[in-house]
């Protein structure tokens, strides 16, 4: 028996690539919204995956560092390190900024490592070798490597790239050393230290105290000469690794009793960052990628129903000539599930090619693909069976006619 | 010469209560093999609806039918209607309904192919019923390519593609001009001779009536008068 499918795809040839393409691109997009979605998800949670830390221990009443500002002093880390079943504590100092660069809007969020970042995902370069000046920058920066980027008082050199790391609103994360990253958060202008230090001689000026002429001369020029009080080195947060053996949760208890921090596990970050900082975007992506689904499956079937549709003199035409049921569903099926297979490999191909080009992270998930594929194949097939059910209902006498 | 078909008492009516229409009302006939005979009427006296109801296409309301001796209809199908049709029945339309996917010769190949004929068997009895009618050279053209008189032989090609007992044609030149028209009836009755089957041919063309055996006339859904073809011929020269 010839196939009568293909024979009509061939004669139709045009419509049926048009058909294809047009369902492909649509189907890419519903691939990708899945995949913003997951990238979001990822993005989300990246640095806290990424950080290898058991607890975050954070500035108390606070859901920091990311939900929130948390600012601990700069020796929590060895406090924090002298505490039984802990095995290291490193500081956490992150920070987002946003300049001009070129003429470009560039935003970073600048993250201090107390180490060279040799455990990076380094593509090219690499690791920092000294202690300052240094940086490493993730692809998505579009910071060349070798590029110098002034910041703070200072000149950073991009000795390395990294691949797939951004912070959860999406910017693109760089690595300078802890120092490096409070002086370039910290900096101030020399004209900001000679007001606060003016400010001071000031307050001093008006207070009588009620004590001596000779104390209150003595406060005012110490208050001259005295270096303008910055304030002391704050971090974020401190990471803590616990020692092997040691239940997290016990060790997380007792740092937590400590009355001026907070510490949560990485999974407790995690909740915090998915259920609170991008929560909102996160529903309203999830809610539009069924929507989205919802509309390109009402247009797929529309799209199989009226080229089904379109046969029904052709299929009535065969019945009359008493073809079997079997052979007009095949004819009809082999269609539809041969347009949906072969919009969704070539939905796969062009997002392989697009999705990288997209400003934010899509995140393509094996297990979405195989959904979206069964669903598209159910489509399909359910597009074509009403199709089908009604062409076969059709009088046989619309012929004649 | 034996009868191919004999219909008795088929009634069939369409919608219900005041817009109720009887097309066919008791309508008997039979048809011998290698006859080809016309059938006559104003629009709306039921040709279609009785060709529809002997094609085993629509059933009738009530009646029975009996081809080739079996009885297939009998107040209700007796047989698989498609499979009859498959084996059996031949159709001509006004328009040739090619499937336009396929070309001349695959268009021929189809109802042997739906009945599970080979490919190749099924290719060469294309192809000689193709010659047969004179259209050896456009073979793999598809239906668009060809004018409507060739699409129409191609259509008659199809329907003697199983070597049917009985053919069915519903005004089957009133798309073509009266020549190409004549042409075409001409190939039913040389079709309806050499190939021993029954054709019944629905007309308004009484210019061509010459060609056939028998002329049925129909009106309000039943048959009033049957003639040889060679009397109405004569009255019609007669009235000229
Ligand atoms: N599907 C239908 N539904 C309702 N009424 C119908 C239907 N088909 C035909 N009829 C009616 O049945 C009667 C017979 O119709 P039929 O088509 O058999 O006439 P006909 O002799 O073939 O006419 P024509 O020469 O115009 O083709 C007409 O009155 C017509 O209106
Ligand atoms: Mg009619």
């Amino acid at each position: 028996m010839m196939n009568l499918a293909i024979k009509d795809i061939r004669h139709k040839l045009g419509r049926f690539v048009l058909t294809t393409v047009g369902m492909s691109l649509l189907l890419m997009v519903v691939m990708g919204m899945g995949g913003i979605y997951r990238g979001l998800v990822e993005e989300a949670t990246l640095i806290i995956d990424r950080s290898d830390a058991d607890i975050w221990v954070v500035q108390k009443e606070t859901k920091g560092p990311f939900a929130e500002v948390s600012t601990l002093p700069r020796n929590m880390e060895e406090r924090i390190a002298a505490m039984e079943g802990v095995e290291s504590a490193r500081p956490f100092v992150s920070h987002t900024i946003q300049r001009d660069y070129h003429g470009r809007v560039l935003r970073l969020t600048v993250q201090g490592i107390p180490d060279d970042g040799s455990w990076l995902p380094l593509v090219r370069g690499r690791p920092l070798s000294c202690g300052h000046f240094e940086m490493l920058a993730d692809k998505s920066a579009k910071l060349p490597l070798g590029s110098e980027l002034r910041l703070g008082n200072d000149t950073y050199k991009v000795v390395g790239i990294t691949e797939r790391l951004n912070s959860p609103a999406g910017d693109a994360m760089v690595f300078v050393s802890l120092n490096d990253a409070l002086a370039i958060r910290d900096h101030q202008p020399g004209e900001a230290i000679r007001h606060e230090r003016e400010a001071r001689v000031r307050r001093f000026e008006h207070v009588a105290y009620g004590s001596t002429a000779v104390d209150h001369a003595e406060t005012l020029r110490s208050a001259r000469e005295r270096p303008a009080a910055l304030p002391g080195l704050r971090i974020g947060a401190v990471l803590v690794k616990v020692r092997p053996g040691w239940d997290v949760e016990d060790v997380r208890r007792r740092i937590s009793a400590l009355p001026d921090v907070m510490a949560y596990t990485a999974d407790g970050q995690r909740e915090i960052m998915l259920g609170g900082v991008v929560a909102r975007s996160r529903r309203q992506q999830a809610l539009f990628r069924k929507i989205l689904g919802a509309v390109s499956a009402v247009v797929m079937m529309l799209v199989l129903y009226t080229l089904t549709l379109d046969k029904i003199h052709d299929i009535a035409m065969l019945k009359l000539l008493g073809a079997r049921q079997g052979v007009i569903v095949g004819m009809i099926l082999q269609q539809a599930l041969l347009i949906g297979c072969l919009s969704f490999a070539l939905a796969c191909l062009i997002g392989n090619w697009a999705y990288p080009h997209f400003p934010r992270r899509v995140v393509i998930v094996r297990g979405d693909q195989v959904v979206l594929f069964a669903v598209v194949v159910g489509i399909s097939a359910l597009a074509s069976l009403i199709g089908i059910r009604k062409a076969l209902r059709t009088d046989v006498g619309e012929v004649l006619s | 010469m034996k009868e191919a078909l004999i219909a008795e008492n088929l009634c069939k009516h369409y919608g219900k209560g005041n817009t109720s229409v009887v097309a066919l009302d008791n309508v008997s006939l039979a048809l011998r093999t290698g006859e080809v005979v016309a059938l006559l009427g104003p629009s709306g006296a039921g040709k279609s609806t009785l060709l529809t109801a002997l094609g085993l296409i629509r059933a009738p309301d009530s009646g029975s039918i009996a081809i080739g001796g079996q009885i297939v209809f009998d107040n209700g199908y007796r047989t698989d209607p498609a499979a009859f049709r498959r084996k059996h029945l031949g159709f001509v339309f006004q328009r040739a309904n090619l499937l336009p996917f396929l070309t001349a010769e695959e268009n021929v190949r189809l109802p042997m192919e739906l009945d599970g004929l080979g490919a190749r068997a099924s290719a060469a009895r294309a192809r000689e019923l193709i010659e047969s009618f004179g259209l050896a050279n456009r073979r793999d053209n598809l239906p668009s390519e060809l004018s409507g008189g060739q699409q129409q032989r191609v259509a008659i090609a199809r329907a003697l593609a199983n070597r049917p007992e009985l053919l069915f044609a519903d005004e089957p030149t009133a798309a073509l001009d009266s020549a190409l028209g004549r042409l075409v009836m001409e190939m039913l009755r040389d079709v309806a001779h050499e190939h021993q089957t029954a054709v019944l041919v629905v007309t308004h063309d009484t210019r061509a009536l010459d060609v056939f055996d028998r002329v049925l006339k129909m009106e309000d859904g039943r048959i009033c008068g049957q003639e040889r073809s060679a009397d109405v011929a004569n009255e019609r020269s007669r009235r000229e």
